[in-house]
């Protein structure tokens, strides 16, 4: 089946098999490999990307399903060489150990931040309570989008 | 983990999506968020030939209520759509205390409530809600439409009243007669897990007393149940420590949990009384929401 995406801006067209989930059209046929491939069932959100304007967990998604739809990864976030403040947020706060979780994890925080410019560290978590991370404990992850609350107000 | 092949249709009216599905008969299927169909594919539970994809029907993603106070939750409208809802958060206690329940925040940006009842699923949360609500599914087919009461749509653990050629455009919840009061609450092992226990109460009062009332629980039988008993322990009373007391031991009789990796079938029987004593304890304590 023909499908056409925006991917980060850059449109795309293949021919792929119904069955093929969007985690695999963005690693294996677009070779945008940021968005990772964790537990397959839904719950982990390593493979978390925007669908148009917000999350979802690219292995529960047809890839046929994002036919004329725009896709936001990872490899999208910075602007140009400057890194988006969530990045630099998890670069300043240690938000990361084996970077696993991270793209999954900041493309919530942008969604969050979109949405709520001054979040609650109890929000923070809530946003990424669908999302596990088996390194930091998530303290600094919760830090990490708080800097860049921070950031983004002029702090 | 990837799902057998099929045939991949995503029609742009409800008519169109309605001639696949008689096309495609038994071995067709209507995936709307995907959030419980593709997880069952990928594992091979379903193995549809033929997926029907709404998401491109127009005018399915509302939630609204009529003039009368009648709410509509269109096919589309997901988890989130309601989660955030200024409508709910005035008008329906019940739904509006169990939409950030629901599954994980991420799941909940694409699962819809129309396609969790279709699912049917024992543990799903909102086909107790909308049970305890007196609500009904409006399902499209190629002879119309036609209005099926929750207490009639589940018919069995994963299995609806729908026909293979009919859609569910969306859930309706009848007007208050009087003023709301509820809650949803859901014991979880953490965010994202099914209730070990859920418990959803709705009250219609005028004054102090109930002049309608449904509960219903999640996770403890074979399907959704509706604790007719507890209800009717609290309709045409107000809400006293004994008719609460009658209600939450009512409930627990009810529920036909069993032992598993989540509880005891003791301590889920416990977790209902606790939840229906809680939930109008809190019901007495607190102002009533604007009748809708
Ligand atoms: C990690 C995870 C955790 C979850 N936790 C919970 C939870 O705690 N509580 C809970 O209630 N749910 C939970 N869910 C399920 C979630 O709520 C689903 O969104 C919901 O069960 C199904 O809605 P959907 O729109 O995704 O339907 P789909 O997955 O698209 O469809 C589900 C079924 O319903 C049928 N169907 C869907 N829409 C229609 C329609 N309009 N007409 C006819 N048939 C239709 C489909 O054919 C299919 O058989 C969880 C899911 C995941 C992945
Ligand atoms: S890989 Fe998609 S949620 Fe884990
Ligand atoms: S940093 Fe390793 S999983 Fe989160």
């Amino acid at each position: 089946m023909k499908v056409t995406l925006t991917v980060n801006g850059t449109e795309y067209a293949r021919d792929v098999e119904p069955r093929l989930l969007l985690i695999h059209l963005l690693r294996d046929e677009l070779g945008l490999t940021g968005s990772h491939w964790g537990c397959d069932t839904s719950n982990c959100g390593a493979c978390v990307v925007w669908l148009d304007d917000t999350p979802v967990k690219s292995c529960t998604v047809l890839a046929v399903m994002a036919d004329g739809h725009r896709v936001l990864t990872v490899e999208g976030l910075a602007n140009g060489a400057s890194l988006d403040p969530v990045q630099q947020g998890f670069a300043h706060c240690h938000g990361l150990q084996c970077g696993f979780c991270t793209p999954g994890m900041m493309l919530t925080a942008r969604w969050l931040l979109n949405n709520n410019p001054h979040p609650s560290s109890y929000q923070v978590r809530e946003a990424i309570s669908g999302q596990v991370c088996r390194c930091t404990g998530y303290e600094n992850i919760v830090k990490a989008v708080l800097w860049a609350a921070e950031y983004e107000a002029g702090g | 983990m990837y799902p057998s092949r099929f045939r991949y249709e995503a029609p742009h009216t409800v008519a169109e999506a309605i001639r696949l599905l008689a096309a495609g008969g038994d071995n067709a299927k209507v995936l709307a968020g995907g959030q419980s169909l593709v997880p069952l594919m990928k594992l091979r539970f379903a193995a549809p030939e033929l997926v029907v994809d709404i998401n491109n029907l127009p005018g399915l993603s509302y939630h609204r209520a009529d003039p009368d106070g009648t709410l509509r939750i269109g096919a589309l409208c997901r988890h989130a759509d309601l989660e955030r809802s200024a409508l709910l958060a005035g008008t329906q206690p019940t739904m509006a205390a169990a939409a950030p329940l629901i599954a994980d925040p991420i799941v909940r940006n694409r699962g819809t409530l129309v396609g969790s009842l279709c699912h049917a699923d024992p543990q799903g949360d909102w086909a107790s809600v909308v049970l305890s609500l007196g609500g009904s599914v409006v399902a499209e087919g190629p002879d119309g439409r036609r209005s099926i009461p929750m207490t009639d749509f589940v018919t069995g653990p994963f299995q609806n009243l729908l026909a293979p050629d009919e859609i569910a455009v969306e859930a309706v919840i009848p007007a208050a007669q009087g003023e709301r009061r509820g809650g949803y609450l859901k014991l979880e092992r953490r965010v994202g897990d099914f209730a070990t226990v859920g418990v959803a109460v709705s009250l219609e009062t005028a004054g102090e007393v109930v002049r309608r009332a449904g509960i219903a629980l999640t996770g403890v039988g074979a399907s959704t149940i509706a604790a007719s008993a507890a209800a009717a322990a609290l309709t045409g009373h107000s809400l006293t420590a004994e008719s609460i007391a009658a209600a939450a031991s009512a409930a627990a009789e009810a529920a036909r949990p069993r032992t598993d990796h989540r509880g005891s079938a003791e301590y889920k029987r416990h977790m209902v009384a606790t939840f229906v004593e809680r939930i109008l304890t809190r019901c007495s304590a607190e102002p009533a929401e604007r009748a809708a």
